[in-house]
């Protein structure tokens, strides 16, 4: 089941490196991600953010470093390993067909059969058990095609999608870039949920109010590298804005567990 | 490196923040289905015949007209040519059984075209692919020549198209070319290929399927044969009560068990609706509709458009192939990455577009009688895809059913066959059926903005 004892860490990446021809795109990164908490992955445009997702999602592999999940250590080629190990990525472009509904989209590629044919009850009951321990329930019906819902609806589709496959991590790339306040907060509260539901959750974000408003953990890659990984508790805006701009605190004296001192020197 | 402890972090940071701590799983799970139930919205169990024509009329609101617009067209032409032609003779038993055979290439035509709409191609070939096979059919019949056994032939022609199908869908999947310029090459092709296989035999350039023999008879039949009155009532009583047990088997089960489905009034009603056509046809068909002498019973042509309906629409509403041609149509990369092979799919669909075309193809040699070099293969294809979307295909992938490929067919042969009894020339049909076009095509771009703008509304 979904359910891992919350704090025990799924997710484990040690050294990892990767480079593209000239770039090095990750240098020796290492990350815990635990179950049963959102870990926030934060970081400035072309810090690696995407890079070190698709390698989780299996889009790419590591050059260097070890995968290690549940506490032994893995190796994902493709996004069907990563899903069988129970890892699924909600891309930005979330990945729906606007023409189907939303039990056809939840569905798409795993089809449920009755003697070769789909069998859409079976289907249908599923879907709508998902969608309920999810909460979601603002849509109209969950026969109406995905191209009729708003944006925060969308978002919430491929989250339980997602979360449909007993998965125990759940990847979000940017979930509320394209969305307004109230699917915004919709969206916060799915986060919330998948963490009550004991998985574990690694959200790729920009925005700092959506990081400390879910996150229970803050991660910040610059160029490459991972210049700050601690509880959120702990962490403030301003200091994880000078990790995300500049890689680290420019007070020497202050570390990032006992840095309050960062607040007022405002370097972002 | 495997953690002896998973407990804890080795950055040296707790991985379990004492700040606010996580609600049981457990507990949350068994919580939630019941706090849920009342929550779940009337649309996704409208039980009443209220909820369900509310639910609709916002369905056709936002833009999923599906076949509204063009059975509100079949009957607007009904009326009008049925109030203006000669006599009132549209709607006359000889003159109905004469529009369904001249709508039947169009329809079966238009069924082959919706397999590439559907995916956001198009099949141009497929005017001639079909009368190819055709040619193959007629001539293999031909009692002085080859004289083969009539299925043999159609299954050999059937193959034949398939393989057509085949090639032309290969080299638009694997070599990425473009599906309008490859089967535009297919239809200059295949004409070429349609006039060599003319040339075939001792019948100068006209394979005929008159006579008695019975192979070229049962070729000639596929249009022109007709089932005796009582058959006609008793298959249309056993299709008729197949299709409205399985209905309503499916609707109430679906109710028991609370899922999506239409109120009971409505699932008699379609039944009921089911049962009238049924009989209307039986009745129309068993109507003497010759001048002199008997003619009557319902013709084979009517079982070979529903059977061609029928074995599609299940094809593309209960199997998994179909939906993944919905999903290549709406989301190519979101079908790609659910792990669809798309290539595979698409080409089968290029497949079953140039089969079902030789099946229109068959029709076509038979209504004619034979085949001859003055095939339009380009108006027939045309035609097939002004069919489509009149019936509601959209042109840009993703929408559509068979059944709209017949019901387009219907209007195009509706038009056809009521300026032909007004004696109005062909160039008004061409203009006639021209705008119709442009209206179906306008209600299909409308109805798309109509979805994104209601869902940017809501946004």
């Amino acid at each position: 089941m979904a359910e891992a004892s919350a704090g025990e860490v799924l997710l484990r990446l040690r050294g990892i490196s990767k480079r593209f021809g000239a770039v090095q795109a990750l240098s020796d990164v290492n990350l815990d991600v635990p179950a049963g908490h959102v870990t926030a992955l934060c970081g400035d445009n072309g810090a690696g953010k995407s890079v070190l997702i698709k390698c989780v999602a299996g889009a790419h592999e590591p050059d260097q470093g070890h995968i290690y999940w549940e506490g032994r250590p893995v190796r994902i080629r493709s996004a069907h390993d990563a899903s069988v190990l129970g890892i699924e990525t909600v891309y930005q472009d979330l990945a729906l067909a606007d023409n189907l509904d939303i039990v056809q989209n939840m569905f798409l590629g795993r089809e449920r059969l009755r003697r070769h044919v789909l069998d859409e009850d079976a289907m249908e009951r599923a879907a709508a058990d998902t969608l309920a321990t999810l909460r979601v329930t603002s849509v109209r019906s969950i026969r109406q095609p995905v191209g009729s819902l708003s944006g925060g609806q969308r978002q919430s589709v491929a989250v339980a999608k997602a979360v449909m496959w007993n998965s125990k991590l759940v990847i979000m790339d940017e979930p509320t870039a394209a969305l307004g306040v109230a699917q915004t907060t919709q969206v916060l509260d799915l986060v919330r949920r998948l963490k009550e539901r004991g998985l574990g959750v690694l959200l790729i974000s920009h925005n700092l109010n959506d990081v400390f408003s879910v996150a229970d953990r803050i991660a910040v890659l610059h160029l490459g590298r991972m210049v700050l990984e601690d509880n959120a508790s702990v962490l403030d805006r301003q200091i994880v804005v000078e990790y995300m701009t500049t890689g680290g605190l420019n007070m020497t004296t202050t570390g990032p567990s006992s840095g309050n001192g960062a607040v007022d020197h405002g370097a972002g | 490196m495997a953690p002896a402890d998973p407990g804890s972090g080795p950055t040296g940071a707790p991985p379990a923040p004492e700040v606010e701590p996580p609600v049981d799983p457990l507990v949350d799970l068994t919580a939630a289905p019941e706090a849920d139930i009342p929550l779940v919205p009337a649309g996704i169990v409208a039980q009443t015949m209220g909820e369900y024509l509310h639910a609709t009329t916002l369905r056709v609101r936002s833009g999923e007209s599906g076949m509204l617009p063009v059975v509100l067209g079949l009957v607007v032409i009904v009326i009008v040519f049925q109030v203006i032609s000669p006599h009132h003779v549209f709607l006359s038993a000889g003159n109905v059984v004469n529009l369904f055979l001249q709508s039947a290439v169009f329809m079966v035509l238009a069924m082959a075209q919706t397999f590439a709409l559907l995916l956001g191609e198009i099949d141009l070939s497929i005017g001639f692919v079909g009368p190819v096979g055709a040619v193959i059919a007629v001539q293999l019949v031909q009692p002085s020549t080859t004289n083969w056994p009539w299925w043999a032939a159609i299954i050999i022609a059937l193959a034949a198209c398939a393989l057509i199908g085949a090639l032309q869908g290969t080299l638009i999947t694997r070599l990425r070319l473009p599906s309008f310029i490859v089967t535009l090459a297919g239809l200059l092709i295949f004409n070429g290929v349609l006039l060599i296989v003319l040339a075939f035999g001792p019948f100068s350039g006209y394979p005929s399927l008159s006579g008695s023999q019975p192979n070229v008879r049962a070729l000639y039949n596929l249009m022109w044969g007709h089932i005796s009155p009582l058959q006609g009532w008793i298959v249309m009583a056993v299709i008729v009560g197949a299709l409205s047990l399985n209905l309503f088997l499916r609707d109430s089960r679906r109710r028991r068990s609370g899922l999506v489905a239409p109120p009971v009034g409505l699932t008699y009603l379609k039944i009921l609706g089911m049962a009238a056509v049924g009989v209307a046809i039986v009745v129309v068909c068993n109507l003497n509709r010759a001048a002199v002498g008997t003619l009557e019973g319902l013709p084979w042509a009517i079982f070979i458009v529903a059977g061609v309906l029928g074995a599609w629409t299940f094809l593309l509403q209960r199997t998994r192939y179909g939906r993944y041609i919905y999903a290549i149509g709406g989301n190519p990369e979101a079908a790609r990455r659910a792990g669809v092979n798309v290539n595979a799919i698409r080409t089968w669909a290029f497949v079953l577009c140039a089969f079902t075309a030789g099946i229109a193809g068959l029709l076509y040699a038979s209504y004619l009688g034979g085949m001859s070099n003055n095939v339009n293969g380009g108006q027939l294809v045309l035609y097939s895809v002004a069919a489509a979307v009149i019936g509601g295909t959209s042109l840009f992938g993703g929408r559509g059913r068979a059944a709209h490929g017949v019901l387009g067919g219907l209007v195009i042969g509706g038009i056809y066959n009521g300026m032909y009894l007004l004696g109005l020339a062909v160039q008004w049909e061409f203009i006639v059926t021209g705008g119709v076009l442009i209206a179906a095509v306008t209600i299909d771009a409308l109805s798309r903005r109509g979805t994104v703008a209601s869902s940017t509304v809501r946004f």
